[in-house]
């Protein structure tokens, strides 16, 4: 009786295995990279649609983790990414001069746009970003906020600046009721906001694959100043001996090159273009 | 105190001795000062409730630790292949007096409950004599000693869905099975149908034919005056009488024992 | 509440569509769980086993400290476990951060306490029926474990399948020690985060509700194996 229980729990173990086995050893052969990237540039579809090219061209397999900015940029000073690929010039050339990366390299650019509640109750619609905000501030419109040191974020604060709403000096964001927090990614604070009926800053890409409209529509868009610059880095070997060098430059050549700017100017969403292609 | 006892005539056979053995248990003294000398085959212990029957048996058995005294079994000739183990004999509490060629006696026990481990009947078998160390044929001599108390027809049923007087005569088979020197057996019947506890009766007859002596708890004086040697009777933690069966259910020495065989202390 | 209904039509129709790489999500889901459990429930049993029957000062704390454990937060736990395997980290020369096998070690980490609470009331109960019998036998401690490992089996495969269904259910460990990488790591959770995120909520209910088709199957495998137990050996 015994024996029998237990063979047939080995028999269950081994199966399992064989099944789980097929795994290890292709990871042994396959030629990948580890890509920190963004949750926008991850939700906009745009690495489905670029990847499998890249792959097709070198062989070579990307493993995107896509976290906020600042989380990305963190991973690549500890070394568990190959390339950085984000959209924050200032923490980026910070990045590469503290020694983490080798160089910064511009791909390509899209865009934010404001989104909010086709009523717009603050009157903010137009092609003005500040001139929309210093409106919302000053109507107390519910704002929604990412808040969580994402690129998007950080430009959302340096609006707020520009636009000289009265900020608290801590946070550098503004103080009242109407504007919230929410620590999310894109696609949460699109959520929240469609919920609240909210004013929120995003990126085109996120909006326009996002699903869960209900009343919000585009409120400022336009403004040359929204325009949001992505950077691709790859990380310094010289920190990390580890790091894949010569796939990773592969990656960022490839980005650079006809082929792969190409590739990302024909990406669309709904026949609309996403990102703009802008390397040098 | 070792040395007094080894100093006295001992009687011929005496298994066990108990010096001055007291045990003290939640707040209050279940056994005072208890010495008795254990020689016959067959020795009962009767009493009350709350006499302390059962903890006197598991004192000798060595599951329990006396709060004072000594508990000391006499050493038995070897006559059995070496390499089977002791039991709970070696336990704290248990004095080994050394001799050349002699070992603690090997000590079995049989519960109230019977305790089924979750497999077949034969295995719960062969489970005790794995555990001390028994190599050979332990399927086999399982199957000879299940013949015997009767139960061969069920040793491949789920020892756990039997009867309890299936159960304990499984328990009593697995003890067999050890070839013990003393079997203690705690009201082995006390939750028995009459046709179990004969059946029962029946095996603990057999296993002192055999040679193993008998120590055990009851309550039913049916048990004790077909089978009992000896009888030690506890009353209130004391021992105030030992004498042979015959004496004790004829003529009882002390009061607690006339007035429990009229049934007048329970 | 008709969106009940139609999310649940969602679900079937998408469990049914063959998609390769939901199916591929399904497999990691149920390959990374199932290693865990296994691993977990070695680990736990024996941790359990040994704090029922063994007797040794600090024990009284040992078992406070695995009821504690088992109230680890996920995401504190996949927290640590990302700090030991990133490259900057002591294990980083494993190079297993963003592998399935960080998400096994963060599941095991997560769940193995919960075994080892759980088989340690088990078995100390059964301890308390057995311990005499076991001692008159002369059965060492160790062995006595042993037994009622053997013993107490069904009930610890009921132990077992709760620490599976735990490891299926989380989402904040995985998230943080796999990195949600589409192909690699993206198990049933993360992939409902990642669509929730996305405002994709029907497709993100429908995987929710396939998910938890597979861990109520598990709670009934469970209960069967109880039931049958009892009634086959008592």
């Amino acid at each position: 009786m015994k024996n029998v229980f237990a063979q047939r729990i080995a028999q269950a173990l081994t199966a399992m295995w064989l099944a789980a086995a097929p795994h290890a050893p292709l990871q042994a052969q396959e030629k990948f990279i580890v890509v920190a990237s963004t949750t926008s540039t991850e939700q906009s579809g745009l690495f489905t649609h670029l990847l499998p090219a890249f792959e097709k061209k070198t062989g070579i397999k990307v493993r995107v983790v896509a976290v906020g900015t600042g989380q990305a940029l963190d991973q690549g000073r500890r070394g568990d990414a190959d390339v950085v690929f984000v959209h924050d010039q200032a923490a980026e050339e910070k990045f590469v001069a503290e020694g983490f990366g080798v160089e910064r390299k511009e791909v390509m650019y899209n865009d934010f746009i404001v989104i909010g509640p086709k009523a717009d109750p603050a009157k903010a619609k137009g092609r003005d970003v500040l001139d929309g905000l210093r409106k919302m501030e000053a109507s107390k419109s519910p704002f929604v906020s990412r808040g969580d040191k994402s690129g998007t974020h950080t430009a959302e604060l340096r609006y707020w600046k520009m636009a000289g709403v009265d900020v608290d000096k801590g946070g550098g964001k503004p103080s009242g009721a109407w504007y919230r927090e929410c620590g999310c990614g894109m696609g949460a604070a699109l959520n929240t906001a469609a919920s609240m009926n909210a004013y929120v800053l995003a990126d085109r890409g996120t909006w326009l694959s996002f699903k869960n409209r209900q009343d919000l529509s585009i409120v400022v868009e336009g403004d040359t100043r929204l325009f949001n610059q992505y950077g691709v880095l790859l990380v310094n070997p010289a920190k990390h001996a580890h790091v894949k060098k010569e796939l990773g430059q592969a990656f960022v050549d490839w980005l650079l090159s006809v082929q792969g700017q190409q590739t990302i100017a024909a990406y669309r969403i709904g026949g609309e273009r996403l990102f703009f292609p802008n390397a040098k | 105190m070792v040395e007094a006892v080894l100093g006295e005539t001992v009687m011929a056979d005496t298994l066990l001795t108990l010096d001055q053995v007291s045990f003290d248990g939640r707040g209050h003294r279940v056994l005072d000062a208890i010495s008795l000398r254990l020689s016959a085959r067959r020795t009962f212990i009767l009493g009350p409730n709350g006499a302390g029957k059962s903890v006197l048996l598991r004192l000798m058995h060595g599951l329990l630790k006396p709060s004072a005294g000594e508990v000391c079994w006499e050493p038995v000739l070897e006559d059995r292949p070496p390499g089977m183990a002791a039991g709970a004999a070696s336990g704290g509490g248990v004095n080994a007096k050394s001799r050349a060629a002699a070992r603690l006696p090997r000590l079995a026990m049989v519960f109230q409950r019977p305790v089924m481990l979750r497999r077949s009947v034969l295995d719960n078998v062969a489970y005790g004599m794995a555990v001390n160390g028994v190599a050979d044929d332990v399927r086999s001599r399982a199957r000879d000693v299940l013949a015997r108390v009767g139960l061969a027809h069920l040793a491949a049923r789920p020892a756990r869905v039997l009867s309890g007087g299936e159960q304990q005569r499984v328990a009593l088979a697995r003890a067999w099975a050890l070839k013990p020197d003393v079997l203690l057996l705690d009201e082995p019947t006390a939750s028995l149908d009459p046709h179990a506890i004969r059946a029962v009766e029946t095996i603990i007859s057999e296993i002192a034919a055999g040679g193993t002596a008998i120590v055990m708890t009851t309550h039913h004086r049916g048990v004790a005056k077909r089978l009992a040697g000896d009888v030690i009777f506890l009353h209130q933690g004391r021992v105030t009488e030992q004498t042979g069966a015959a004496q004790f259910f004829g003529e009882p020495v002390s009061q607690a024992g006339r007035d429990y065989l009229k049934g007048d202390l329970e | 509440m008709s969106w009940i209904l139609a999310s649940l039509a969602d679900a079937f129709s998408l469990a049914l569509s063959f998609d390769p790489q939901l199916y591929a999500i399904i497999a990691l889901t149920l390959k990374v769980s199932v290693t865990a459990a296994l691993v977990s429930a070695l680990l736990g049993a024996t941790l359990g086993a040994s704090v029922a029957v063994g007797k040794f000062p600090g024990r009284g704390v040992l078992i406070v400290l695995f009821n504690a454990a088992m109230g680890l937060p996920p995401v504190v736990a996949g927290l640590i476990v990302y700090l030991l395997l990133s490259r900057a980290g002591p294990l980083g020369g494993w190079g297993l951060l963003f592998t399935p096998g960080a998400m096994v070690i963060a599941q095991v980490l997560l769940i193995t306490p919960i075994v080892a609470a759980l088989s340690r009331q088990i078995i100390e109960d059964a301890w308390r029926e057995y311990e005499e019998q076991l001692t008159s036998l002369g059965v060492s401690r160790a062995r006595a474990a042993l037994t009622l490992l053997w013993d107490t089996r069904f009930s610890l495969v009921t132990v077992g399948l709760a620490g599976l269904g735990r490891a299926m259910a989380e989402v904040g460990a995985v998230m943080i020690v796999g990195g949600n990488i589409d192909g690699i790591t993206r198990v049933m959770t993360t992939a409902i985060a990642l669509e929730t995120t996305k405002g994709d909520l029907p497709l993100a209910l429908a995987l929710g509700v396939i998910l938890l088709f597979i861990v109520l199957l598990l709670n009934l495998a469970a209960h069967l194996v109880r039931e049958w137990s009892v009634r086959r050996y008592g």
